[in-house]
């Protein structure tokens, strides 16, 4: 599904990947770890196309497609999801408009008609139960005082709106407590299905006791220096990442 | 100016012609007084950024004998808000337009033409009229006092409410190329309230109007009055508009100026807060493209205790325009217990747009809360990012910004019809679509 050859890219002139391989396939879950600094969110923003970032060498394909030469958009309507650390807040944009917004564009995208209020409303409620996500959040605007817990949570929400291929989880469970994170696991397991993959990035095993990885890399300055089974989470969580370097 | 000069001297009585000898009663005196200052000099403290003679200096022509206008606006003229439930009236190249009333005001109210109410109201007219532009005002009002035709009065006695929104049409039409001098008079005694929307359009791209606009507002003891202001003109279009408001005791002011599409526009703004727990709430919104210039400038005086000011002022630019915003709040020594804050947030979408911002506080009482923000900058990339990884193309994402940008302004019009409408509009206006005028009224 997907293919990372020898990525090198970097923010600012600072090269922050370098050299980094990895394939991802349908049906996978993997998981990312490794210590501050690592390159594990600049792996994950280059993947969706943040601008900030610059592709200096490497190759990336989803399904076949050259993902670097897409805009952020396009790459969502292929079936891209990041699920941000940081989600951003944005005053006077309701989610409602903006979700209806998004839906609509992807639908386009696959040749489908827009959904109308009354089917939008619906797959709304549906989504929401999902991840147990608070009624008036959605009539609010996108991320706007909500708690760290209402974001990751509204991350979740945005992806079973979306329904990607591929879903990059970048953090979510830094900053949750036991049962937010819980709900945020519980809600993305139920997303998992044999044509679909994704990406767990974290720093914990905790997050992976609820997502159950196949496959475990360790990211270190910038490539991958070892990969393994779920039992190489445990090995971190017990050793650390020093033994590695 | 010695054009305007010479025009005066020798058109005089074809400017009274057709007037009410009160209004004509103002014009001696203003004209000496434009004749000495003439038009605000430029550039100077108050006018950095709009030079009205420079804007004043081209031939316009007058229409001093209305009966050469002939138009019928109901049938002509398409408004962009065609659902508002309203009264409606029409300043037809500043002429009141007459025609039988639809529906009955509520009774001893009068919403109509400035000459008649001059000679209706002789004593209501003669307490109100240029009390406010003749002590606050410049060369540039006196100008319109000495030149000007007709123009709208609106009278609610003490204790009336007006049921519906007045829906005021500016309305510029020819093809030649036109000075129209309007006057604005709106008097709410004690505990009246009223809703007023004035709209400005211009029926012609290719003709150059310029317009000077004198607004004195009254606002008594008790009583509640919103004002819209909505320009719609074409880009060769000049508004040089002047407001003043005199608000008494615990009287309630919601003024709303939103500029869609414009040529220069310089709106001038003075409030004086004269009774106790008078409250303003004073908000702006200009788009603008292309070569489009907003000067606004406000002056909000806190002569007693216990009033309260708010003001938001936003800006969105785009291309080559040019905003200005000069906000001046003045808090008098012995006004104790004044909240006053002022908001002014601008964003700019290219290289070649400017934005000057003059946020200007003087508190001269000690137990006051009064603040002043200021920001200009661009659409934040963090937040553009986040809605393309979701799947909104760029241009479409762009515009649900700028839209969002603005969603606090228009949250606070209190007429529902116009803040649905006005939404539909400033989306259209950041679409670039043709936002002039569908079928309505």
């Amino acid at each position: 599904m997907l293919v990372i050859k020898d990525l090198h890219a970097s923010i600012n002139g600072r090269e922050i990947l370098k050299g980094l391989s990895l394939q991802v396939n349908a049906g996978e879950v993997h998981a990312i770890m490794g210590p501050n600094g690592s390159g594990k969110s600049t792996l994950s923003a280059v993947l969706v196309g943040n601008p900030a970032f610059e592709v200096t060498s490497g190759a990336v394909t989803f399904e076949g497609q050259n993902l670097l030469e897409l805009s952020p958009e396009q790459r969502s309507c292929l079936g891209l999801f990041l699920s941000f650390q940081y989600p951003v807040e944005i005053p006077g944009v309701s989610m409602v408009n903006f979700m209806r917004t998004a839906v609509n564009e992807h639908r386009k995208c696959k040749g489908e008609n827009p959904l109308n209020a009354g089917e939008f409303l619906k797959l709304m409620r549906e989504k929401q139960s999902i991840v147990e996500l608070d009624k008036g959040l959605v009539n609010r605007s996108v991320n706007e005082g909500f708690s760290g817990g209402e974001k990751k949570r509204n991350e979740i929400f945005q992806m079973a709106m979306l329904d990607p291929k591929l879903a990059i989880l970048d953090e979510t469970d830094s900053g949750l407590d036991i049962d937010a994170l819980r709900i945020v696991a519980n809600g993305v397991n139920q997303l998992k299905r044999p044509d679909k993959a994704s990406i767990v990035i974290t720093h914990y095993q905790r997050l992976l006791d609820y997502i159950r990885p196949d496959v475990v890399h360790v990211l270190y300055n910038g490539q991958i220096i070892k990969t393994g089974g779920p039992e190489l989470a445990l090995e971190l969580e017990e050793k650390g990442y020093d033994w590695l370097k | 100016m010695t054009q305007y000069i010479d025009f005066f001297n020798s058109q005089r009585q074809k400017i009274e012609a057709d007037c009410a000898s009160l209004v004509n009663s103002f014009r001696e005196k203003a004209f000496e007084t434009f004749r000495k200052e003439g038009f605000p000099a430029f550039p100077s403290e108050d006018y950095r950024h709009t030079d009205v003679t420079n804007c004043l200096k081209a031939d316009y022509g007058f229409y001093l004998d209305r009966s050469t206008i002939k138009i019928d606006p109901r049938r002509t003229f398409h408004c962009n808000l065609p659902h508002l439930n309203s009264y409606g009236y029409f300043l037809i190249n500043g002429y009141f337009y007459e025609e039988a009333a639809k529906n009955p005001l509520p009774g001893g109210v009068f919403a109509g033409s400035l000459n008649r109410f001059a000679e209706q109201y002789p004593d209501v007219f003669l307490k109100y009229y240029n009390r406010q532009a003749n002590e606050k005002g410049n060369g540039l009002t006196a100008f319109n006092t000495a030149f000007v035709q007709d123009g709208y009065v609106l009278y609610v006695p003490e204790n009336r409410l007006i049921d519906k929104p007045l829906q005021l049409t500016n309305l510029f039409v020819g093809t030649i190329d036109a000075l129209a001098n309007r006057r604005i008079l709106i008097i709410l005694e004690a505990g009246a309230q009223a809703k007023l929307l004035i709209c400005d359009h211009t029926a012609e791209e290719n003709t150059a109007f310029a317009g000077t606009q004198v607004s004195e507002v009254y606002v008594g003891e008790n009583a509640v009055f919103d004002l819209y202001e909505l320009e719609e003109s074409s880009k060769k279009n000049v508004r040089l508009s002047h407001l003043f408001i005199r608000q008494e005791t615990s009287s309630t002011v919601m003024l709303n100026g939103i500029t869609l599409s414009n040529g220069i526009t310089r709106n001038n703004c003075y409030v004086d807060l004269n009774g106790e727990h008078a409250e303003i709430h004073l908000n702006g919104m200009a788009i603008a493209d292309d070569r489009q210039q907003i000067d606004n400038f406000t002056l909000v005086q806190h002569h007693v205790p216990n009033g309260r000011s708010k003001e938001l002022f936003k800006y969105v630019l785009d291309e080559n325009a040019i905003g200005a915003f000069d906000g001046r709040i003045i808090v008098a020594p012995n006004a104790q217990k004044t909240e006053a804050y002022q908001n002014n947030r601008n964003l700019l979408s290219s290289n070649a747009c400017r934005m000057y911002s003059k946020p200007q506080l003087e508190i001269f009482a000690d137990d006051v809360k009064c603040s002043h923000g200021m920001t200009t900058g661009q659409l934040d990339e963090n937040a553009l990012f986040y809605l393309r990884s979701r799947g909104i193309p760029e241009a479409e994402a762009i515009l649900l910004l700028k839209f969002a940008f603005t969603a606090d302004v228009l949250q606070q019009i209190r007429i529902e019809s116009l803040k649905d409408r006005l939404k539909l509009l400033v989306e259209k206006r950041f679409r670039g679509e043709e936002i002039r005028c569908q079928a309505c009224i």
